[in-house]
């Protein structure tokens, strides 16, 4: 296959997902009303409870609003990426995904392929949000506005990876949501998302370290100082090396054989 | 190439499986370039894990099987790319169009923007849907979808069509078209065909038949010296002979 044929199926993938994603709009206000929930009343709730200091990537004093919007966006990612695994395992259940295993291409490159297009069609629900954060008097400087792009893919197709390859191990449909669960909320509340780690510290050493090793809080991190024009190059670091190591897990572990096409009684 | 001798498919001593039951022993077989050729079984006989080894969604465990060559084995891309695909089980987009359905398949298949463009009107206009295209797939009846199914597994020329009992669900007149329909593309454009089917009145005395039964082939020859073999008038009584079971049939001749 000629370079050019693994243009056009990126493309199509891209096309497709991006087709699905306008045909349920709800999807879209969905995954905004979420963070604004949490911008407009969780944090209107919290900001005297949490007093913020100054950290980095911040210059100055900040609003408990201006620190919870990086997590906000990495929250929108991290469910955009479980409703695309959990697209995946519908379409394994349903069978249309055979349409795309039977592409002459490699399998790698496909599930790949259809990592980073879901991720793509997550940019406009993450710019979407920042334009109603504005709104909340959150201003990004418009540098940060192009570097968060960089950061969103990598935590994105990292995200993916890691819901693809849990999806692996879900035989039906019906248990994606319950095992999601135990993977969704961990994941968020042992993170930098809602407060700064040192605020855990205070409370649990062992606490702290395991939100200090959540991959989650490195995307968050990344996404952070991405906002404000800095790089983190920690976070960057281990996002790029967790994305290449779940994307190998979630690639190895693939097998089209789970779910309605594996069942005997199928046969 | 495909030689004149040489068959285009070859199955060959395949075994697969599933936790607790063997689904396919040893199963070998031959199609010819451009044959029809009629797979016949009982649900259960193993005819949907065949079709799901050669179209590569499970790993091969024990036997190859190659195409115009191309060993599933050793070169599974280019033996993807020779064959087209008809599940059992409907594979199309419901809320995408047959034109955006058929165009996703051809990008997986590297095809260029021109060249699918070319193809999806050349396929719908074979299979009388190119009024259709822009028509969501859910607005579409059932004959119509697989007949879609069909142009779309057809767009990037493969030499083999595999259809899993592609006439599930549709009404007699239906399946009588769609069964004639796939002939004729062996007839003008020389596709080879591997039909799955449970149902005996969908094959002619004239095709040739391999007969899976509990995952192993109990013939493979054409329906005509199944029965002379057997010593019995039709092809119902000769797989009632072979498989101690009345066959399948809901009662139509096509």
């Amino acid at each position: 296959m000629s370079l050019a044929s693994y243009w056009y199926a990126f493309s199509g993938i891209l096309k497709r997902e991006s087709l699905r994603f306008i045909h349920q709009r709800s999807r879209f206000f969905s995954s905004l009303v979420r963070p604004l929930l949490w911008l407009a009343v969780f944090a209107a709730g919290f900001r005297a409870a949490l007093g913020i200091s100054i950290i980095e990537p911040y210059d100055t004093y900040i609003t408990y609003e201006v620190y919870i919007v990086p997590g906000l966006v990495a929250m929108i990612l991290l469910f955009n990426a479980m409703q695309s695994s959990l697209s995946m395992v519908y379409d394994r259940e349903m069978g249309s995904m055979r349409v795309l295993l039977m592409s002459p291409l490699p399998r790698w490159y496909l599930l790949l392929s259809k990592l980073v297009a879901s991720t793509l069609v997550a940019i406009p629900q993450v710019y979407a949000f920042l334009a109603i954060a504005w709104l909340f008097d959150v201003e990004v400087p418009q540098v940060g506005l192009l570097w968060v792009a960089p950061a969103v893919i990598l935590t994105g197709v990292l995200l993916g990876a890691i819901g693809l390859f849990i999806s692996s191990f879900i035989r039906q449909l019906e248990n994606f949501a319950g095992v999601m669960n135990f993977v969704i909320f961990p994941m968020f509340f042992m993170s930098s998302a809602l407060y700064p780690l040192w605020k855990m510290q205070e409370s649990s050493e062992w606490l702290y370290w395991l939100c200090r090793m959540n991959p989650f809080s490195f995307c968050v991190e990344l996404i952070r100082h991405a906002l404000y024009g800095k790089l983190n190059a920690d976070a960057l670091l281990v996002v790029s090396g967790c994305l290449v190591v779940f994307t190998l897990l979630a690639v190895l572990t693939f097998n089209p054989e789970r779910g309605q096409i594996g069942k005997p009684n199928q046969r | 190439m495909t030689h004149s001798s040489q068959p285009l498919v070859e199955v060959d001593q395949l075994g697969h499986c599933y936790p607790g039951k063997q689904a396919l022993k040893q199963v070998s077989f031959n199609i010819q370039a451009g044959q029809f050729h009629a797979l016949l079984g009982p649900n259960g006989a193993g005819k949907s894990t065949l079709f799901a080894l050669i179209s590569r969604l499970f790993q091969v465990q024990q036997g190859d099987i190659r195409v115009n060559g191309h060993s599933l084995r050793h070169a599974p891309a280019a033996l993807l790319g020779n064959i087209g695909m008809v599940f059992q089980q409907s594979t199309l987009d419901l809320d995408l169009s047959v034109e955006q359905n058929l165009d996703y398949h051809g990008c997986l298949h590297g095809l260029s923007t021109r060249l699918r463009q070319q193809r999806i009107e050349e396929e719908l206009a074979r299979v009388e849907l190119l009024d259709a295209r822009h028509k969501k797939v859910r607005a579409l009846n059932g004959g119509h979808r697989r007949r879609v199914e069909i142009a779309r597994a057809l767009l990037h020329h493969p030499s083999l069509l595999l259809l899993d009992e592609a006439t599930v669900g549709l009404d007699p007149h239906t399946r009588a078209s769609l069964n004639r329909h796939v002939r004729s593309l062996c007839e003008q454009r020389q596709v080879t065909v591997l039909w799955a089917t449970h149902l005996i009145e969908e094959i002619l005395p004239i095709d040739p038949v391999t007969l899976l039964h509990q995952g192993s082939v109990l013939a493979s020859t054409s329906a005509h010296a199944l029965c002379q073999q057997t010593g019995t008038t039709s092809l119902v009584e000769a797989f009632e002979q072979l498989t101690s079971r009345p066959p399948p049939t809901d009662g139509t001749n096509l």
